[in-house]
């Protein structure tokens, strides 16, 4: 079973990829060996904490819960992708002024998502802001200074 | 214009800076261990025990050795012939003992997930399936699981050669506690169950050890705090010659203690290295985290505390007893775990009388090591919720109740009944501004209206104490190869600009900021114009790495003295360019100035170029030092930082749940660096301090078998249901250091852990019910107030 592949192309990044992969080897597991992005992280590989976040056609996806076969055809962008863009750059000003990262290995993911909800426009209330980034486990901040970050950047978005 | 911007006009030291290593993290650019590969790497998968207890029979490893990808398959029995087993008993404690832990099991297996067998592969997923092959043949043995049990005589030694399942005891006996009980006006008595948990750090343990046979050389690469303990490690097991070892630590994601700790299955990686003269990588997933990483708490404890008639305490009876798991940890032991809970205890107060033991436990559990806290929290929560409780019986506020019993302040310094020496300890202040900013008269009044609409509000006002920083006299005498000095090496470069080596080392704390803030002021210059690096056994100063709260103790200590020697020899330079006196001179935005006028003399870029290309132009034997190093050690045993945590939760009586209404906190971590940093220690480990008092249990059932390895079983705190936290700030430089600054690591989820017992019991106090059991779970509420109610 092991030595089952597929071949996939995808687009990763903005950057068309054509690979023979295993069938078994999950996204984030695909990106990280097979294309060396290892701005994506590994926490549990059960779905649970969210270091894997990427986006995948336009939504926030597990990368571990996600087979690298399933993307086919797919428009992937990672944390790599989504810094280089600027998109959220003023996002990770806001993480680094407010020092919404500590060890940092959650960070990517959480950026992930926290750009979905922002994405999504308007100016989210603190609460609502913590029950979207639920989903994403941080062990060190507690979570204040991140949710400070993310509704520091919708109001300056909102122009409030 | 604000410091950051490069001005070195000073005033780095205590002004909230972002961290300048932090940015890469955020953008994807951190490098953590296990994205890190070599050529030629192999990956190593583990065959663990399934049991809590077992005689390993035979291991056959045929099929495994015949699968895809599959380099070697290594039983114990071959590791054991290159890796000393690990023999962790402390000099100092008589009576203490362990048995001998081979880094992979050989001949028996004490707990569930002990490595058994090493595969290893071309990739973690072949090697992960040549695991699946290995077949063991196991005898069953009797597992010892409970506190209790393992201490009871009868209870059957896991090593027989120990004689009985008890690794250690000590009591602490000031005064006569007994008499001191029998002639209290009130006695109050608790009961108290710590659950076991588990550090989980979200990046998992991982390490890359690369031996080179041609020059006899270990590298490696390993998500840890201390390098230098590594270096030490793998050079004595390996008998590889210590300069011969290098041991990096590149980005950690997260450490909390777990990571200060040795486990046996990375030493395996380095060993199978040095057979195989490959690289090797092992990375743990999130099921061999819980099974294998080194566990904490899990303590018993009865407690009773007396007053006077005045409503004065005057004593404490401690019992206190914990299970470490099958083996002491190594190097550390996990002694402290114990004498930190029956140290800490009553510290705050002036009383007379104390009597705390503690009695340490082997069990069939994974082996308890360092995290947060280190049995400062035990100690804490149970002299926090007797105080409660006896204020309660006195019909005293609590917040008063605690005024009238701290210690005064002419009695210090002064050592504790249980020990702790303090040189001062803010306690007033800090309860002052934690009430404060709590606004605690209002809390009170409004929890007293919801109560007559049966809606039970708590209002806890808890006092934590943190040991910070430990001297050389904390494990100098146990035997153990652990350094409590660190180091700062200052270099300036020819431009002008500055970098630091120190051995501390930052696993997102921010103590690399904090190091860079301290040299910059010293030197007059911005934080664009210093690097700070660390996390490398060969190039950075010897040093202890990240444990106790030591960071900006002793390694800031260190870099100050460092920094203010960089400039005397700087100044030295200048005065002979200028033709001038040192003491004339100063340094300031980047410049050498005049001291009285504060003209420019000339910039540090020049000083750069002439001490480094222009020696021509120096007078004859004129030798420019512009990179200097300095260590500091502390006198003292440790530094006691303290505070008040205030908390207001809403039980609900109905279904259990505990929500959080609000957190405030007053800190006194001595001279505060890095506010901005500062306090986001506080409330990460507030939040951990939460989990770990609602949520996180590692649970074993009686066969020794874990329930709950995975992240959807073992409950953390998330964004959602996780408070606010106010943060007051009390200062007490510590005496013996220039720079001042005291521990904050571990204060939070000390505060946090105390202060939520009080709070829930505080909600429970007009029902007659009081819980008894971290993690307060739903079903552990409701079981309280079942009983009272029947």
């Amino acid at each position: 079973m092991s030595e089952e592949t597929a071949h996939i192309s995808l687009v990763v990044n903005g950057e068309p990829v054509s690979k023979e992969v295993q069938v078994r080897r999950h996204l984030v597991d695909f990106l990280r060996l097979d294309l060396e992005l290892t701005g994506s992280h590994l926490g549990c590989e059960h779905g649970v904490c969210g270091a894997c976040t990427v986006r995948v056609d336009g939504i926030a996806v597990r990368g571990c819960l996600m087979l690298a076969v399933q993307a086919d055809g797919c428009d992937v962008v990672t944390i790599e992708g989504l810094s280089r863009s600027g998109e959220v750059a003023d996002l990770q000003d806001a993480f680094e002024q407010r020092n919404a990262a500590q060890c940092g290995y959650c960070t990517p993911g959480m950026v992930m998502t926290a750009a979905e909800l922002l994405a999504a426009g308007g100016v989210p209330d603190r609460v609502e802001i913590r029950d979207h980034l639920s989903g994403n486990l941080c062990r060190c901040t507690g979570y204040q200074a991140i949710v400070d970050a993310v509704e520091e950047t919708a109001k300056a978005r909102a122009g409030r | 214009m604000s410091p950051m911007d490069g001005n070195g006009g000073g005033g780095l030291v205590g002004a909230r800076v972002p961290r300048p290593n932090v940015r890469r993290l955020i953008h994807g650019k951190g490098r953590y261990t296990d994205d890190i590969s070599v050529p030629g790497m192999l990956h190593v998968a583990f065959v663990r025990s399934p049991y809590g207890h077992a005689r390993i029979k035979g291991i056959d490893t045929s099929a495994a050795q015949a699968s895809d990808g599959v380099v070697r398959v290594f039983t114990g029995a071959e590791i054991s012939a290159v890796f000393e087993p690990l023999v962790s008993v402390a000099a100092h404690r008589p009576g203490h003992k362990s048995a001998p832990q081979h880094v992979i099991a050989v001949d028996k297996v004490s707990f569930q997930g002990e490595p058994v067998a090493a595969v290893v592969a071309d990739s973690r997923a072949n090697a992960e399936d040549a695991a699946d092959l290995v077949l063991v043949d196991w005898e069953e043995l009797p597992v010892v699981m409970g506190i209790e049990e393992a201490l009871s005589p009868d209870s059957p030694p896991i090593f027989p050669e120990l004689g009985d399942n008890v690794c250690f005891q000590h009591a602490i006996d000031t005064g006569d506690a007994a008499k001191a009980l029998a002639g209290a006006a009130i006695v109050v008595e608790h009961e108290f169950e710590f659950g076991r948990h588990s550090a989980v750090t979200l990046e998992s343990r991982s390490v890359l050890a690369d031996w080179d046979p041609v020059d006899g050389r270990l590298d490696v690469f390993q998500s840890h705090q201390s390098p230098y303990q590594m270096q030490d490690v793998y050079s004595r097991h390996l008998g590889i010659p210590e300069h011969k070892v290098r041991v990096t630590t590149p980005d950690v994601g997260g450490g909390f203690g777990l990571k200060i700790n040795v486990h046996g299955d990375e030493l395996a990686a380095a060993a199978i290295s040095k057979i195989l003269c490959r690289p090797v990588k092992f990375t743990a997933d999130r099921i061999e985290s819980f099974l294998a990483d080194c566990q904490t708490r899990d303590h018993i404890a009865t407690a009773k505390l007396g007053i006077d008639a005045d409503g004065r305490i005057t004593v404490m009876d401690f019992e206190n007893a914990l299970s470490v798991g099958a083996y002491t940890a190594y190097i550390r032991f996990g002694l402290a775990e114990g004498m930190m809970a029956i140290m800490s205890a009553a510290a705050p107060y002036s009383l007379s009388d104390y009597h705390g033991r503690t009695r340490v436990a082997y069990v069939n559990k994974g082996i308890v090591g360092m995290f947060r806290g280190v049995g400062v929290p035990i100690g804490c929560a149970v002299t926090e919720v007797l105080i409660d409780k006896a204020a309660a019986a006195a019909n005293v506020d609590p917040v008063e109740f605690r005024r009238r019993n701290y210690h005064r302040e002419e009695a210090y310094p002064l050592t504790s009944v249980g020990g702790y020496h303090a040189y001062h300890m803010s306690l007033e202040r800090c309860l002052d501004a934690c009430t404060g900013i709590m606004d605690y008269p209002a809390l009170r009044t409004e929890q007293a209206s919801l109560r007559d609409k049966g809606v039970y509000r708590g209002i806890g006002v808890a006092t934590f104490v943190e040991a910070a920083a430990f001297g050389p006299i904390y494990y100098g005498p146990s035997g153990a190869r652990v350094s409590t000095q660190d180091g700062c090496t200052v270099k300036l470069e020819p431009s002008g600009v500055v970098r630091c080596n120190t051995s501390v080392t930052d696993q997102g704390q921010g103590t690399l900021t904090g190091i860079a803030q301290i040299v910059a002021d010293e030197l007059g210059i911005g934080m664009d114009k210093i690097e700070v690096l660390a996390g490398d056994s060969a190039t950075t100063p010897y040093g202890g790495g990240a444990w106790a709260s030591r960071g900006m103790t002793i390694g800031g200590e260190a870099a100050l003295r460092a920094g203010r020697a960089l400039k005397a020899n700087i100044l030295d330079l200048a005065a002979t360019i200028l033709q001038t006196t040192a003491d004339t001179l100063t340094l300031a935005g980047g410049e050498v100035r005049d001291r009285e006028t504060g003209d420019a003399r000339m910039d540090l870029a020049e000083i750069g170029r002439i001490g480094y290309y222009r020696q021509d132009m120096l007078p004859p034997g004129t030798q420019p030092e512009l990179m200097v190093t300095r260590h500091f050690v502390p006198d003292a045993a440790y530094y006691v930082a303290n505070g008040v945590h205030g908390a207001h939760v809403e039980v609900d009586v109905e279904t259990g749940f505990v929500n959080i209404l609000g957190w405030w906190v007053a800190d006194d971590c001595g001279r505060v660096i890095n506010p901005l940093l500062v306090d986001e220690q506080i409330r990460g480990g507030v939040i951990q301090g939460i989990g770990n008092a609602l949520y996180e249990h590692t649970q074993y059932d009686e066969g020794g078998q874990m329930l709950n390895a995975t992240l959807a079983d073992y409950l953390l705190p998330m964004a959602g249901e996780m408070p606010d936290i106010k943060i007051a700030h009390v200062e007490t430089p510590v005496p013996d250091t220039q720079l001042g600054a005291n521990g904050i690591g571990e204060s939070g989820t000390i505060g946090a852990i105390t202060v939520l017992w009080c709070a829930i019991n505080d909600a429970l106090r007009p029902l007659g019910a009081e819980v008894t059991k971290q993690p307060f779970t739903p079903e552990h509420i409701l079981d309280v107030l079942a009983k009272v109610r029947d």
